[in-house]
């Protein structure tokens, strides 16, 4: 293939919108470095500021990025694994040569520079993934299959909570989408999202009560959760119309009207009315199995007790195994504890940086509360206060649409990929930005828990730059390349 | 499954990225718009609202003398917590301390209501930049010790302290009232300072500075766009003579007393002397503490301004305007004779007089304070077929005194004042029921029984008579800086007697000047006039004096009161005369001089008791 054509077949518009963002980053970060005492714009150019750093650094990650798009698809699958090794055994020698940062072993020195190799592993591990799912014969529903794709990202997490960077291992769990998006069971994913739910809404609205007829809100709303869930697991999953009716009629008269006579008429503990309408959909279900030949209802009945008892046990976790200080993140976390100085501390600066932006913001280097450091990690984790307090509400919309356009249309380019290798590689990448996305922007907003991972290209940081550009431009041209046969 | 069921997942993948915009811009929404908890939040994280303090008002005496001005001082406080290995004899010698001082100060704060080992403390309140100077130098070697600065009073002369009263820290009940004041601000207490606080004050200013998150000032929020500017108080031009109001009090000095000058056309108070009185410069420094205690536990009393809180009889003072009353009222004219024998006699009851001859008219009845006329006057009025009976002759008669400015407080722009007492029908009614008449009551006719009034009040009757009849409501306060003085006291005010009636008082005053009990009140080349009292009271006779000068086209009226002084020739006339005489002369003659040395060095005991 020509070299010509390959320019023509790489996506420009994801290369726009990656430019735009990184130019939006790097202005974030000058109003979030910038300091009442200095006035003048070009000291932002200075390579001892920071600004001047990551300046440098973008250049560096386009150069990079260019000599990427000059290697071919090929030479990434005959390197992956290579690749893979390598930046494992460096993760792991990381650890015993690393300073100790803030309890972090995760900065490789090398001379002038740090480098964390974690942010390199990624791009390792999504080559590695990539390789192992598109080899002949790979079948997903394989157990075997699933176990080894799974043990190849789990790896790697592994060495990085060695290095005690939690927050970045957890964006290994990112990798369950793409296997998700190849064919592993939704129920998998179901019953991660279902648990996270249950337990958030259980013990954040566990303490307050439904005034006149003295019942947990939290408790409540977990049954009435798994009876919605039930329901259209019943729908969907079972596929048993007939069955899916009866139990709706059911749980929605018992519960609309539960509820309606317990407020305006008469006063009874209406949890225990909840507990009596899943009793009865279990029953029915089982019923429906022996009489009726529906096996797959047994999935929903498993999903049922499944659900009850997970919630029975975050209530006894949450009050019987946690210590004092463990409890007290989680509750800080959801709201429970409005601990202003403590944990709490970063979110509620974070939310005032945010809220005190309005509509149109404060303007570009106006904001107060980051110039006076009121919001601590401003310009690294929390970069995206300086956006909402600067650029107010139509800016920061505007920022996240455009990553949600970055994401989707990295992922439409995963789908149009003619093989595995390629729709996985690019599902990766997607799903990894993705992670860092929903995360970093959900702790900045107040409603995900602090993990300490970076937004892609805003976040000061030179090896988390390069190493999302390496990400984006090798699959880049993995999508140039998507016509060529392997 | 195959691979077109599969691919059907990428519409739920696309939809949870979708989902995820929608909740966080909402929540960016929810944050960003609808509340404006945070920008409140915000504010309050990041501004600090500094008060700038305007500079407090001065005071000019009436020929632009300065009296009272500002002067940096600084307090030195302390946080119990962050003192650390302080050398305490260094600290010492640097604030000239001993080192039992420094216990003692210690022990006073740790006992002090809300105490607190994290909060500033005051240690030294109001030193001056000189006694501040050592310890600033070595401030690096307390930690824990801070200094503020404030602005505190400071006066040229050692006079009038009590006429500029005090300034203090607000109390949380003003502060509760007038929002304007917070807490530790400095507030007018007594005197003028309290009395024009309003005019004093001028308007706090505020910086809106920027706060990082370790509390450190990171400068002007826009260049101080914000930033409202104080307004410096309005300066105060006083009536008072400031060398007039020093030769008062030297004159009253181991005396207790008062005198009041007033200019009669403009009813501006040209001296005020309370006496003792003190130099209010005992009240700025370090030593205002010690000093102010001492001051408000004496038992003269020289934080009291006698001149308006005093209430005495008038004595013979008050004859005069006992005439104008029975002049207007057509009981008595200039030529009308009554008898003294020694007194006056009505039935059993005697009231003594002096020497002098008998029967006696208007003017030598003034001019040697003959006790029979007045009574006789009043034993007339009491009953004339003018009115219906006693009581309501009663109440005429005090409807002429309250006309005068008896009885009721002047207005005078000092706090504190006291409004004497004028008794009326329903009063005697109480004690007497309807049996009494003008002999029961006789002694207010002299200025005696019943009748107090204020130093204030008698030096006012003696410049209504030198206005023959009007006054303006005497008034400390010449003008107000880019202001105009309150209405009470540009408005002159009438009393129920006529010019007529005044100028037959004035004839009198003139005579007792000439050749009855005030010819030591005489200036050469001056036309004086005079009335001299003697009032008696439980110990010695008080000696009292009003008389103004010259005589047509007044310039000075003045009443002298001295507790316990005996004559009113004894004290009061000669002060009168001396106060009259360096005002309109600006200067005293030898002889006056002389005359001044000598009451200056009289000295009145008083014993030991509360007075």
């Amino acid at each position: 293939m020509e070299r010509g054509s390959t320019i023509r077949n790489i996506d420009w518009i994801t290369i726009s919108i990656y430019l735009l963002l990184a130019v939006m980053g790097w202005f974030a970060i000058c109003g979030a470095s910038y300091s009442y005492i200095e006035t003048d714009f070009l000291e932002f150019l200075q390579p001892s500021e920071r600004t001047g750093k990551q300046a440098m650094w973008m250049i560096v990650s386009l150069l990079v990025g260019s000599i990427i798009l000059c290697f071919d698809k090929r030479i990434y699958k005959d390197w992956s694994y290579i690749l893979y090794i390598f930046f494992i055994l460096l993760g792991i020698v990381t650890i015993f040569v690393s300073r100790d940062i803030k309890g972090s072993h995760s900065w490789l020195p090398l001379g002038p520079f740090s480098l964390q190799p974690a942010e390199f592993m990624k791009f390792a591990t999504t080559l590695a993934l990539a390789s192992y799912t598109s080899r002949y014969g790979f079948n997903i529903t394989n157990k075997r299959d699933l176990l080894c794709s799974i043990a190849i990202f789990i790896l790697p997490m592994l060495v990085i909570i060695s290095q005690r960077e939690t927050g970045s291992a957890l964006v290994y769990f990112s990798f369950f989408i793409v296997l998700y998006r190849e064919g592993m069971s939704g129920m998998v994913l179901l019953t991660a999202i279902c648990s996270v739910v249950y337990f958030i809404v259980g013990i954040r609205f566990g303490e307050q009560r439904i005034e006149s007829i003295d019942v947990s809100v939290g408790h409540y709303a977990v049954l009435v959760l798994i009876q919605l869930f039930s329901l259209l697991m019943v729908k969907f999953w079972c596929r048993n119309d007939k069955t899916f009716l009866t139990l709706a009629i059911v749980n929605l008269a018992g519960t609309v009207g539960g509820y309606w006579i317990a407020i305006y008429l008469v006063s009874f503990n209406i949890i225990i009315l909840q507990y009596l309408l899943i009793t009865f959909s279990v029953i029915y279900l089982l019923l429906r199995i022996r009489l009726n030949k529906e096996k797959r209802n047994i999935f929903a009945v498993i999903f049922i007790i499944g659900s009850l008892a997970f919630y029975a046990s975050c209530d006894y976790v949450m009050n019987k195994v946690l210590l004092d200080h463990q409890r007290v993140r989680i509750e800080v976390l959801l709201g429970l504890k409005e601990e202003l100085a403590g944990a709490g501390y970063n979110v509620h600066q974070s939310k005032i940086a945010i809220g005190s932006g309005g509509i149109t913001g404060k303007g570009f280097l106006k904001g107060t509360q980051t110039k006076l450091k009121y919001v601590p990690e401003q310009d690294t984790d929390f970069i995206f206060c300086t956006i909402g307090e600067e650029q107010g509400f139509l800016g920061s919309a505007f920022v996240l649409t455009m990553f949600a356009i970055f994401i989707l249309r990295i992922m439409w380019l995963a789908e149009r990929q003619n093989d595995r290798f390629g729709r996985v590689y690019g599902y990766s990448v997607a799903s990894i930005f993705f992670f860092h996305f929903t995360i970093n922007v959900g702790m900045v907003l107040g409603i995900m828990p602090v993990i300490g991972i970076p937004l892609p290209f805003f976040s000061y940081g030179g090896s988390s730059f390069l190493g999302f550009s390496i990400l984006l431009f090798s699959f880049l041209r993995v999508d140039a390349d998507r016509n060529l046969r392997i | 499954m195959n691979d077109f069921k599969l691919e059907k997942r990428k519409y739920i993948l696309g939809a949870t990225v979708v989902l995820v915009l929608i909740v966080y811009i909402a929540r960016l929404f929810s944050l960003q718009v609808t509340s404006d908890e945070y920008k409140s939040k915000a504010d309050s994280n990041a501004f600090y609202k500094k008060t700038v303090y305007p500079a407090r008002g001065l005071m000019y005496d009436r020929k632009g003398r300065l009296l009272v001005y500002n002067q940096p001082a600084y307090d030195i406080t302390f946080i119990p917590r962050e003192i650390k290995n302080v050398d305490t004899t260094e600290l010492c010698n640097a604030l000239n301390i001993t080192r039992e001082e420094f216990e003692q100060r210690m022990k006073i704060v740790r006992k002090s209501r809300g105490y607190s080992s994290y909060t500033e403390q005051l240690f030294m309140a109001r030193l001056s930049s000189e006694e501040f100077a050592p310890f600033r130098e070595k401030m690096h070697r307390f930690p824990g010790f801070y200094i503020s600065k404030r602005s505190i009073r400071q006066y040229t002369y050692g006079a009038a302290g009590v006429l500029f009263g005090d300034i203090g820290e607000v109390s949380q009940k003003k502060i509760d009232k007038d929002p304007y004041y917070s807490r530790g601000d400095y507030i007018g207490t007594q005197g003028l300072e309290a009395s024009y606080e309003e005019a004093l004050r001028g308007e706090k200013g505020t910086e809106v500075l920027l706060r990082d998150a370790y509390g450190r000032i990171q400068g002007k929020y826009r260049d101080g766009a914000l930033d409202t500017l104080p307004i410096a108080g309005k300066d105060l031009t006083l009536g008072l003579d400031i060398e007039l109001q020093q030769l008062g009090e030297e004159l009253l000095q181991n005396k207790i007393g008062s005198i009041v000058a007033i200019e009669p056309s403009t009813g501006e108070i040209l001296c005020m002397v309370s006496s003792p009185s003190y130099d209010p410069r005992l009240l700025t420094g370090r030593q205002r503490g010690e000093n102010h205690k001492a001051l408000s536990t004496d038992k003269k009393k020289p934080l009291m301004n006698r001149a308006i809180m005093g209430t005495y009889p008038p004595g013979s003072t008050f004859k005069t305007s006992q005439a104008l009353t029975f002049l207007q009222e057509d009981i008595i004219t200039p030529q009308t004779l009554f008898p003294c024998h020694g007194g006056f006699r009505y039935n059993k009851f005697k009231l003594g007089c002096h020497a002098h001859s008998s029967p006696t008219a208007l003017y030598p009845a003034i001019a040697t304070s003959c006790n029979a006329y007045f009574c006789w006057g009043l034993v007339r009025m009491f009953s004339s077929d003018k009115y219906k009976n006693a009581q309501e002759a009663m109440n005429k008669w005090r409807d002429y005194m309250v006309s005068m400015g008896f009885g009721y407080r002047l207005g005078v722009d000092l706090p504190g004042e006291a409004r004497g007492m004028i008794p009326n029908a329903a009063f005697y009614g109480k004690y007497y029921g309807n049996h009494w008449n003008a002999v029961t009551v006789i002694s207010i006719s002299i200025g005696q029984g019943e009748v107090t009034l204020t130093p204030l009040q008698i030096a006012n009757l003696s410049a209504t008579i030198a206005n023959r009849g009007t006054f303006i409501t005497p008034h400390i306060v010449k003008e107000i800086k880019g202001d105009t003085l309150p209405e009470q006291y540009i408005e002159p005010r009438n009393t129920m007697a006529e010019r007529k009636a005044y100028e037959d008082v004035v004839k009198g005053m003139r005579q007792a000047v000439l050749d009855g009990t005030c010819r030591a009140a005489d200036i050469p080349g001056i036309e004086v006039c005079g009335k001299t009292g003697t009032a008696q009271n439980k110990g010695k006779d008080h000696s009292a004096f009003i008389g103004f000068a010259p005589m047509n086209n007044p310039k000075i009226a003045v009443a002298v009161y001295v507790e316990n002084g005996g004559f009113g020739a004894t004290y009061g006339v000669p002060i009168g005369s001396l106060i009259m005489e360096k005002y309109l002369n600006d200067t005293l003659s030898e002889a006056s001089k002389e005359k001044a040395n000598a009451i200056r060095n009289k000295v009145i005991y008083y014993g030991d008791g509360e007075r």
